[in-house]
């Protein structure tokens, strides 16, 4: 026990003081919160004015195209219109816009236009159609206007606990964040596994330690160690986030520029704020938190076992594509299967896939901001604990054989016949 | 009579359809340089292996020190593996205390002998160096010092000295020597026959799994005389009778055996007939004949 502790300190000093990991720990938060934060920041700072020519025969499009907030219409005489298609690039316009006998619109560009561009035209324009065909049929626009009714329903859950407010966005995205986290996690980690096996095999030390260490205590030692090193960088991820998060809001969005509007925007964010904390609420978040370290504990320690294996097993990273793959199938399968499963999270696939350990860690973090019953929830639990025993077991007979091997090709026919060597 | 230190019994060792050790017996007294000798594939690292309990026999008991061999005793062998490496990123004083503790030594203990050895080696400067940084013959004293660093009953070594320049490995061989004196049993595994000469007292050779030979390697060599004798000697032509057979001849130096019930003295005796003899001795034979005539012979 002593000796597989001074392993795990090896292991997990060695990678903390890399300076891949520092950088790694540092950045991490500040692209997270960048992405948190950029987007808002952007959506604050508005968008380029854009000008569009537009011809027509007749004023009646071009009086009712309006300014909006980033496009600007300018009628032009049929003479320029030849004039414009053959150098649209030099012009001072971005596109051209061509309506014809009142059916066909033709958007003319250098360059291919943007999406929201082309978007907020045809919105303009089949405005305009039904308004005059509204308008046709005798309708008062105003009346219209005024009646126009806003609904929105208010989802309740019914649990244990009374009601509790449901945010079925809110729902989707942790259950987003908290699948893809995972699968980076084990993914990233048991590689760092694979790595470390690779290296001490080519660097010819393995025999060396296990004159003094069963090779199953370094096989141990080092999943441990590296599950040390994920945690900690988990960890401080999280806090980094918060403190650059929070910075970053009281520099960028407390500033005298909107003061004069903050008013406004204080009563409209804590409302917003106190329907977020609500349906937030809805969400057992110790749960989350215990669960989503549990599932990505047991998560990496069964695939980490299986990737130890395969880096036992070859000579250098190269070799490693063959096995690799059906390690990492149902990794991949899961990822696929988030999408469909956000979108029923109590079907029978769902189920399924959140119970079989393979797919367990990430699509049960899928399912449990929806609400997952307590019994399937520790049947799927004690299930991943078999299930990275069971890998762990199989993992520990192919690598004792695989670090001493050294120079040969191993195909899969091999890697059956080591499970049968007596140790 | 010596004790032993170390015998193996009866050990079988396969890998699927291969048998990589077939019953082998080895006794190695203790104090003693034992040489383990053999063809490559022959078995050898397998052996040492087990010995190490890296991996584990099919069948067969190894006694050490007058007891079954236990998990514990790792802490009494040291293994120099011929596949040896050490971390290239790792500094190499918290690489060498590293693997002491996994021996089994304390922190204290195990600084203060590292100190010992690598002020012996004269590798005190490098102890904060990284291992990348050092060329392939100063990681070898490395890992010479993390073999013996915890005062071994038994060192176990596997080609030691590949991967040295002659310098060095004189250097090597005198530690060893040093060690095997002060009392500790080591095996030693090598294809080069002359180190086997210079330094072991037994030897065992291994072929395809199985013993053939063992013991002192001074009644081995006493074994396979042949009863081959070289002379010099001034003659235009060497004749001889019946008795003797001139196996190899180069300019004035003859090899000659004796045959049926001559002796020495008769050979002499006609030798001097022939003309004037300037040397006259034995041709016992090097390990390396022995080697290669035990292996083909089976």
């Amino acid at each position: 026990m002593n000796k597989i502790w001074l392993i795990i300190k090896r292991e997990y000093l060695i990678r903390v003081r890399k300076r891949s990991f520092i950088i790694m720990t540092i950045l991490g938060p500040i692209l997270m919160a960048g992405i948190i934060i950029l987007p808002t920041y952007l959506a604050m700072q508005g968008h380029d004015e854009r000008s569009i020519a537009l011809y027509e025969e007749g004023t009646s499009f071009f009086d009712k195209l309006n300014k909006s907030d980033n496009l600007h219409f300018v009628k032009i005489p049929f003479e320029e219109v030849t004039l414009l298609k053959e150098d649209i690039g030099n012009s001072p316009y971005y596109a051209l816009l061509d309506i014809e006998n009142k059916g066909t619109f033709t958007l003319y560009s250098n360059q291919q236009v943007s999406l929201s561009i082309k978007e907020d035209i045809e919105n303009k324009i089949a405005t305009i159609l039904q308004h005059q065909k509204l308008e046709e049929a005798g309708i008062d626009l105003q009346f219209l206007q005024e009646n126009n009714a806003i609904v929105e329903v208010k989802t309740i859950i019914i649990g244990e606990e009374g009601e509790t407010t449901g945010n079925a966005e809110v729902s989707f995205g942790i259950a987003f964040m908290c699948g893809i986290l995972i699968y980076v996690f084990i993914f990233m980690y048991g590689t760092m596994v694979m790595r470390g096996v690779i290296e001490e095999k080519t660097s010819r030390i393995v025999e060396v330690i296990i004159s003094s260490v069963k090779p199953f205590q370094l096989m141990m030692g080092k999943i441990l160690g590296v599950a040390l090193v994920g945690l900690t960088q988990f960890m401080l991820w999280i806090l980094l986030t918060l403190i650059i998060s929070s910075c970053a809001e009281i520099l960028f969005f407390d500033t005298s520029a909107i003061a004069s509007e903050s008013m406004e925007l204080e009563k409209e964010q804590s409302v917003i704020l106190s329907e977020l904390l609500k349906s937030v609420a809805g969400i057992n978040i110790p749960q989350l938190l215990i669960a989503f370290i549990f599932y990505f504990l047991g998560g990496y320690l069964l695939y980490s076992a299986l990737f130890a294996a395969v880096g036992s097993a070859v000579d250098a990273e190269a070799d490693t594509q063959q096995f690799i793959l059906p390690i990492t199938i149902p990794l991949i399968l899961s990822f696929i299967l988030m999408q469909p499963i956000m979108d029923n999270p109590d079907g029978v696939l769902a189920y399924w896939a959140s119970i079989i350990p393979f797919t367990s860690p990430i699509i049960m973090m899928v399912r449990l901001p929806f609400g997952v019953s307590n019994s399937e929830l520790i049947f799927s639990m004690s299930l991943l604990v078999i299930g990275f025993l069971a890998t762990t077991a199989l993992a520990a007979k192919i690598y004792r054989t695989g670090i001493l091997m050294y120079g040969k090709k191993t195909s899969y026919k091999e890697l059956w016949k080591w499970l049968s060597y007596k140790g | 009579m010596r004790n032993n230190i170390l015998i193996a019994k009866d050990i079988v060792k396969q890998y699927g359809n291969y048998t990589a050790l077939n019953h082998v017996n080895i006794a190695i007294p203790e104090g003693c340089i034992f040489g383990l000798l053999g063809p490559n594939g022959a078995g050898k690292t397998t052996l040492m292996r087990i010995i190490n309990q890296i991996i584990a026999p099919d069948s067969g008991t190894l006694i050490f020190d007058g007891k079954p061999l236990k998990r514990e005793d790792i802490a009494k062998i040291g293994y120099l593996p011929e596949e040896r490496g050490l971390y290239k990123k790792m500094k190499v004083g918290e690489q060498a205390l590293y693997l002491a503790k996994l021996k089994g030594m304390a922190h204290n203990e195990a600084i203060e002998k590292l100190q010992f050895w690598f002020k012996r080696l004269d590798i005190l400067d490098w102890w904060n160096k990284k291992v990348e940084e050092l060329s392939k013959g100063m990681a070898q004293k490395i890992q010479f010092v993390v073999t013996v660093i915890h005062n071994p009953k038994l060192l176990i070594f596997d080609e030691p000295f590949s991967g040295f320049d002659p310098i060095n490995a004189a250097i090597i061989r005198k530690e060893i020597l040093a060690l095997s004196k002060s009392g500790t049993s080591i095996i030693f595994s090598t294809h080069r026959m002359e180190s086997v000469e210079e330094i072991c007292n037994y030897i065992a050779l291994i072929n395809k799994g199985e013993t053939v030979l063992q013991g002192p390697i001074e009644k081995i060599k006493k074994d396979f005389r042949n009863n081959t004798f070289s002379t010099e000697i001034k003659a235009e032509k060497l004749i001889l009778s019946d008795y003797f057979e001139i196996i190899h001849q180069k300019n004035e130096c003859y090899q000659i055996r004796i045959n049926n019930n001559a002796t020495s003295n008769d050979l002499l005796n006609e030798l001097m007939k022939n003309g004037e003899i300037i040397s006259f001795e034995e041709k016992i034979p090097t390990m390396e004949d022995i080697f290669i005539k035990a292996v083909q012979d089976e």
